[in-house]
């Protein structure tokens, strides 16, 4: 058996240039835009670490509400239900953009854009509007470690989408200015990266911090 | 309008801060003064602080943690001397400062001499072992590099303005929290970590695409130097444990900025949540430093043993084995805090289990020394010395692997010994085996040997002379940081600790000979082919230094250890017969963003630390409008015609052609 065939008995999933390709035993550097996704996979993957940190955390204090109120008694699960349709909706154009990014229609990408932005801030202001009555209830991060470790997970979601508010505005004035140029087009897709990212996140709150929260 | 700074934030009733950044401030602008009167400053500008060469940045890195060595050192040479003389007396050093200095020597330490020495040799290495031109991402790189800076810079601005953390070198809650630790010493401590933690992340990120992603034709995973591997290992354990440290001091910081409970003892915080937080983090940081030196020495023992390396799959399995299993032991930095028997038993079984794939390493070295060719050249006389002292910091490790024993041992010097043997030892010696290593591939000339073995020797008496007796001092019962005691039976030991610590002092002022006299004699010194060491490995496949295209053409590899294979083969000769085919190469152009956006970094991070809002708004925006600027940029790549790469691919292989024409030599 040559070494080649032992290194990569079906050639390697990211050339797949036929038996030409896989005959050597590694082709070389792949092109930008694989190594580009590539290296914004890890960098979620080292986000997700992180908000795992935060879910921790929850879990941990989650019945530390020292006498205060406890999620049964704070959360309004019609209002995240509202929340979280916009998020997925939002990702749901974000999806479009993608495709109108790869066919390079300025008109339908801005549109696209344009709508995701919308959305993001819906669920942003619905968020916010959310945290600013918890607080004028008294049920303030302060008020006890298990509001802490709710208003941190979940503000850090959000501080996470507002990052990515930045982002989508930047992305668009880019494309306005300069078109679909291949490093553009590496940007839009880790944007997109980034964008679902977080709706993955946010379902695992939903699920973690809202309904299971809701329900004890 | 300055938020809590005033004048008051100087220290001036204290001499020693004072002094010595006196000294500190002084040095950098004679040396500021010296460049811009020579007319370097826009050299460096253009060359050096902007630059987005992997070979650049790793050289900064470097440099800048042997800066950071000289400072770490002098605060662990006022705490030997403070121990030596403060028996049944205060010493030299009031409480408040002491425990600043034990507190910045650790922090500085860690964080910014091991860190950015082991960064900056991946960096450096790692795409010219793969074969390839640079790292995956090398603007992100020269970020990564300059927030490391930014955050070294924020510690020791804390000399003069203000003060630093008192809480040891991990902020260990109640202690940080805002009740005990009202000043800016703690909120020093959290910002630069925060903010030189993106840095290394992004370093992670970087160096973990690049192993898996950039390597040149052939160059399989089982082909990879060892180097690469331990690179690989570390790195993944960067962006796997960097972002829970990132988190865990976020947490920290809204206790003490916003009120929050996350470990206060008020209103259901839980304290034992950071330990658990901070060690989930904390031990596999151990790893990611340790490992990468793992690396080094595979790769010097194997050079300098003129052998392969024995049990090179063994090797990778034992390397990716610790990658996984250091993130399952954390537990055991607080076997004494309530966890119970059996919970300390599993983290206690995991803790020795570690030990298993790292003593197939030790083996490994020695069997690929047996029956080798060995030439004790600085690089290697390093790798023995560590095998020696690992071998016994690993020893007394397993020991406080055991919890019973861990009960006596928790906290005392017995701890501090061990962690210096392993990391010192390991660490450390592995950082100077690279230096010396890999110095001529970076500069193309050779370190003075001489001055080097000098240097090894006192450092490793010094070694021995300085911790031997701490291990002594902590089984007699003297616990960590205490800066005074009344215990007769200590003393000696304390005396013969500094006493070491002078040694030590001498090896670091060897290397910094070296470095002066090597570059005075640099042209006896030259490595002209770029294979100074008979090495094994693709960096040695070009000149020294690099061009900064790495390789004229990309090497085409077939089997494990490329460049010996190619040596083996004269494949050199054929390449003298029929030149190659030369193309234009494309290569990133420099930027600014990195500088910028630590300048910026550091403005937010000092206005954090003082509670100066306008600021922390104002660097924030300029930290993102350099990311603007920096996107809109239309050129991100210039050409280097094939014409003036063969001119420079030529001039090498003609150096190369007179080596391989001495018999007996290649």
């Amino acid at each position: 058996m040559t070494d080649a065939a032992i290194a990569y008995p079906h050639g390697d999933p990211h050339h797949l240039r036929g038996m030409e390709a896989s005959r050597v035993a590694h082709a070389g550097p792949p092109s930008k835009r694989i190594v580009t996704g590539y290296g914004f996979w890890i960098f979620i993957l080292s986000d997700m670490v992180m908000f795992s940190a935060f879910f921790a955390t929850y879990a941990v204090l989650l019945g530390q509400t020292a006498g205060g109120p406890s999620g049964r008694e704070l959360f309004n699960l019609r209002n995240v239900a509202i929340e979280t349709g916009f998020l997925l909706a939002s990702s749901f154009t974000c999806g479009l953009a993608t495709i109108a990014a790869d066919l390079r229609n300025k008109t339908w990408f801005h549109l696209a854009m344009g709508v995701t932005c919308v959305f993001g801030l819906a669920f942003l202001a619905i968020e916010a509007r959310e945290f600013a009555d918890l607080v004028a209830r008294g049920a303030g991060p302060t008020r006890s470690a298990f509001l802490s470790a709710f208003f941190t997970l979940v503000g850090c979601h959000g501080l996470h989408v507002s990052a990515g508010e930045l982002w989508l505005l930047t992305m668009i004035a880019q494309v306005f200015a300069k078109g679909f140029r291949a490093d553009i087009q590496r940007r839009i897709l880790c944007f997109a990266l980034f964008w679902h990212a977080l709706d993955i996140i946010w379902i695992a709150v939903f699920t973690i911090v809202y309904l299971l929260g809701s329900a004890s | 309008m300055l938020g809590k700074l005033s004048w008051s934030a100087i220290p001036i009733d204290q001499p020693i801060p004072l002094i010595a950044a006196g000294v500190v401030l002084v040095v950098i602008l004679a040396v500021l003064a010296w460049v811009t009167l020579k007319g370097y400053m826009p050299y460096l500008w253009r060359e050096w602080i902007t630059s987005v060469d992997h070979k650049r940045i790793g050289i900064m890195y470097i440099l800048l943690a042997m800066v950071m060595l000289l400072r770490g050192g002098s605060d662990a040479l006022m705490i030997r001397v403070q121990q030596a003389i403060a028996y049944q007396s205060n010493g030299y050093l009031p409480p408040e400062h002491f425990n600043q200095i034990f507190s910045a020597h650790g922090t500085i330490m860690i964080f910014f001499v091991a860190m950015p020495f082991v960064i900056g040799l991946m960096n450096l290495v790692v795409p010219l072992q793969l074969g390839v031109r640079d790292v995956a991402f090398p603007t992100l790189n020269s970020v990564g590099f300059w927030l490391t800076a930014t955050g070294a810079l924020l510690v020791n601005v804390s000399l003069v303005i203000g003060e630093f953390a008192r809480t040891g070198w991990l902020p260990f809650p109640p202690l940080s929290e805002l009740t005990y630790s009202p000043g800016v010493g703690v909120d020093y401590y959290l910002w630069s970590l925060e903010i030189s933690g993106v840095g290394t992340l992004v370093a992670g990120i970087n160096l973990v695409t690049t192993v898996l992603k950039l390597r040149t034709k052939g160059m399989t995973y089982l082909r990879m130097p060892m180097f690469c591997w331990t690179t690989l290992a570390s790195s993944l354990l960067i962006v796997a444990a960097f972002p829970i440290l990132t988190a865990t001091l976020a947490m920290l910081i809204l206790d003490s900025y916003f009120g929050f409970h996350f470990f206060t003892n008020e209103a259901g915080g839980n304290v034992m949540m950071f330990m658990n937080l901070i060690w989930a983090w904390g031990h596999p940081e151990v790893y990611i430093l340790v490992l990468p030196a793992f690396g080094i020495y595979s790769e010097v023992v194997s050079t300098f043993s003129s052998k392969s390396l024995f049990g090179y799959r063994s090797m990778v399995l034992a390397t990716m084995a610790i990658c996984i299993i250091s993130f399952m032991v954390w537990l055991h930095h607080f076997f004494t805090m309530g966890a119970g028997p059996d919970v300390n038993a599993i983290f206690g079984i995991a803790s020795m289990i570690i030990a298993v794939p790292t003593g197939v390493k030790i083996y490994n070295w020695l069997f690929t020394m047996y029956g080798g060719r060995i030439r004790f050249a600085t690089p290697m006389l390093w790798s023995v010395g560590f095998m020696v002292t690992f071998i016994i910091g690993g020893l007394t490790g397993v020991l406080v692997a055991v919890p019973p024993a861990d009960f006596l041992l928790h906290n005392s010097l017995f701890l501090v010994a061990h962690f210096h043997n392993v990391i010192i030892g390991g660490v450390l010696f592995g950082a100077f085996a690279g230096l010396t290593y890999w110095f001529p591939k970076a500069f193309g000339f050779r370190l003075h040997e001489g001055l080097g073995k000098a240097a090894f020797w006192f450092s490793l008496i010094g070694f021995y002379v300085t911790f031997m007796p701490l291990y002594a001092a902590g089984l007699l019962g003297m616990t960590r940081r205490m800066q005074h005691y009344d215990v007769a039976a200590w003393r000696p030991w304390m005396i013969v600790a500094a006493i070491g610590f002078v040694f030590l002092t001498i090896g670091i002022v060897f290397q910094v000979l070296q470095i002066v006299v090597s570059i005075l004699q640099r042209e006896e010194l030259r490595d002209r082919t770029g294979d100074p060491w008979d090495g094994r490995s693709l960096e040695w496949a070009t000149s020294s230094p690099p061009p900064v295209f790495n390789f004229a053409i990309l090497p085409d590899v077939h089997g494990e250890e490329a460049y010996w294979a190619i040596k083996s083969r004269a494949k050199q000769r054929d390449l003298e017969k029929n030149e190659p085919h030369y193309e234009d190469i494309e290569m990133p152009r420099n930027s600014p963003t990195g500088f910028v956006c630590a300048f910026f970094a550091t403005v937010m991070g000092f206005a954090l630390i003082w509670h100066i809002w306008w600021m922390v708004a104002l660097g924030f925006v300029g930290a993102f409008a350099t990311f603007v600027v920096f996107a809109w940029r239309d050129h991100d790549e210039y050409v280097i015609p094939a014409a003036e790469v063969a001119r420079i691919d030529r001039a090498n292989m003609a150096e190369r052609r007179a080596l391989a024409s001495h018999p007996g030599s290649a």
